[in-house]
This record gives structure tokens, sequence and C-alpha cells, in this order.
């Protein structure tokens, strides 16, 4: 089972992979729509790819409102 | 005609394959203008159908097959008529595009969606009308209508309930939510998935498969396999048109097509 530090560190590096930013430039408390310049359409992108990495299912309802990566980390935390 | 470049999409015949490419910035929104274009592709069928074996629709946007209905005008469209005008009108809009998705469920020659990305609403209702959904496996596909107060409205419920189970169409429907292609196939919405990017031509190479097989009996096994479900559908458009009546929709609307939210509003 993975730790919450474990999910939020997969999660920021397959963000950077997936929007090609370097690796380490993302931080857990970072606004990842404001960091990555991203709208919605791209980050269902990135749901998609965390859903399959991690191989759950989070509803994107589960989302709203939600636009740093600890507290993204956390929801799929909850659904490992 | 066997090929048609227009606004919002274009089509190329060869073959014994006609391939359908939504291309309408930004994401394929189903509005009046790619709804007469799709009306001009329906009717190309009668001339299209000795010849062809296979339909293959797909889009040409980055961000998936299609986002759905065009929701900003749909708005806009309602909210410079009111009462029974607004409603009127939305049903003509709904008898148009049920006339062309039904011509596409019932073609005489297989239909394949070649889904990537988003599938939405409209997009899915489209992609439902076809024989056999490949998708890409980052695809994502939902029926959102609730959020806003409606139900679909292009024959998705109807499509939906003949294709998998009602728990399914449930869960789809209540939540809103958006499931990804994995999920999707587990519950027979999807036929086969497909690499990233490979969508389209896994669907190609469903069609060369597809040609070599008697199109009599093709038809045949189509019309048996796959009729359509009338009654629900006119029945879909009257709910869909009751729901349209109340504030609450105009309402939820509004505050979605004037969102500037990084995720718009949606509840």
């Amino acid at each position: 089972m993975r730790t919450v530090e474990q999910t939020t560190q997969e999660v920021l590096d397959l963000a950077a992979k997936h929007f090609q930013v370097a690796q380490g430039s993302l931080a857990p408390d970072d606004d990842f729509f404001k960091k990555l310049g991203i709208n919605s359409l791209q980050a269902l992108e990135l749901l998609s790819r965390l859903e399959n990495h991690f191989g759950i299912e989070l509803p994107d309802y589960e989302l709203q409102g939600v636009s740093d990566f600890r507290t993204l980390a956390s929801r799929i935390q909850s659904r490992l | 005609m066997k090929s048609f470049t227009g606004k919002t999409l274009q089509w190329n015949w060869n073959d014994g394959v006609v391939e359908l490419t939504l291309d309408r910035e930004p994401a394929n929104e189903i509005g009046t203008a790619m709804l007469a274009e799709l009306e001009k592709f329906v009717g190309a069928f009668d001339a299209l159908a000795p010849e062809t074996s296979v339909c293959i629709i797909s889009s040409a946007r980055k961000h998936g097959f299609s986002a759905g209905a065009d929701l900003r005008e749909l708005y806009e469209g309602a909210a410079r008529l009111e009462g029974q005008e607004r409603v009127a009108s939305v049903r003509q809009f709904l008898e148009r595009i049920h006339v062309v998705l039904n011509t596409i469920d019932e073609a005489p020659f297989v239909s394949i969606a070649a889904v990537h990305g988003i599938c939405f609403g409209g997009g899915l209702e489209l992609a439902l009308v076809c024989d056999i959904i490949v998708a890409d496996k980052m695809a994502r596909f939902a029926f959102p209508e609730l959020r806003l107060g409606l139900i679909p409205g292009f024959g998705g419920i109807p499509r939906l309930k003949r294709d998998v189970g009602n728990g399914f169409v449930r869960d789809l429907l209540f939540t809103g939510r958006s499931v990804n292609a994995t999920r999707a196939q587990a519950v027979g919405l999807v036929a086969q998935l497909a690499a990233e990017g490979e969508a389209l031509n896994v669907a190609r190479s469903n069609a060369m498969q597809i040609k070599k097989f008697d199109p009599f009996a093709r038809v045949t096994a189509k019309k048996f396999l796959k009729p359509l479900p009338h009654e629900e559908l006119r029945r879909e458009i009257d709910l869909f048109c009751e729901l349209f009546t109340r504030p609450t929709v105009m309402a939820t609307l509004k505050k979605f097509v004037e969102s500037t939210d990084a995720m718009p509003y949606l509840p």
C-alpha cells in the first residue's frame, strides 16, 4: 500500500511527464491549473492518465474545487 | 457525393469505406452548423450504400471525439425566445438530429466510432448510434445532462439501455461522472480498446475485415441485432422538452456558459 506521500510524488511525476515540464519543478501545494496552464479538458486528460496509472476510478465530481496536487493525491489515496 | 469538406466535418469514400471526420473547434460541439452538415452526410447515404461496407466516424480535434451539444448556442438561441417558441425551437433541433442519428443507426453498412479523448453528452449519443465503438485507452465517456437539469436529448438513454445494463446507465446518468475507456469496455459500451492515438487505425483494421463479408448477410444481421427503440426515442424528445421549460435549466445553462473558471461550473 502506497503512503499518501508516495502517491503525491507519483502524481507530480506523472503530471510533469504528461505536460512536459521539468521533473521536480512541481510542488504538492501548486495550483495545477495555474502552474501547468491547463484547462478543464486537459485536466480530464490528467485524470485519465492518473486513473490508468493507479488502476482506480476517480469520479470527476470529486475534483470539483480541487486545484492543488496534494488534495488531488488525497482523493486518489482514498480510492486505492 | 463521395467526398465533402465543410466547416465542421468532412467525409471521404475510398474502396468501400466512408470516413466521416468531425472537425470543429474547440471540441466538436454539435450545433446547427454541424447538424446541417450531418444532414448532408446522411443525405448521401442512398448513393453511397450500394458500394459501402463500413462507415468510420472519428474526430480531428485534439481534445476528443466530441464535447456534445453546443451549449452556448443552445443557451443563446433559447434566451432570445420565450415560452412555447423556446420549446418549439429546441424540439425542432432535436427532431432534426434524431433523423440524422436514426439514419446512421439503421444504415445498411457497419458503422464504427473511433473515439479518443472526451466523448460527452451529444458526442456519446453520436458514438452510440454506431455498431462498434473503438476507444483510445485515454478516452472518457459521460452523460453530464442531469448536472444541467436535463436528460440526454439525442437518443442517448434508449440507445445506452439497448447496449448495456441498466445499473451502469443509472450510474452514468445520476452521478453525471465521466468514466474511462477501461470501465466503458468492462460494461460493454466500448467494443475494443486501442493504444493512445491508435483508435482510427484499429477502426480501419476492423473495416478491412468487415468488408470481406457478404453485404446481404451483414444487413440481415444488423436489422436482427439492432432494432431502433422508436417509442423510447420519441418519449425522450418529449421529456427533454418538458424539462427544458423549467427555469432552473436556463439558469444553470447561463451559469455554465458564462463561467470563466478553469473548470466550468457544474453541480
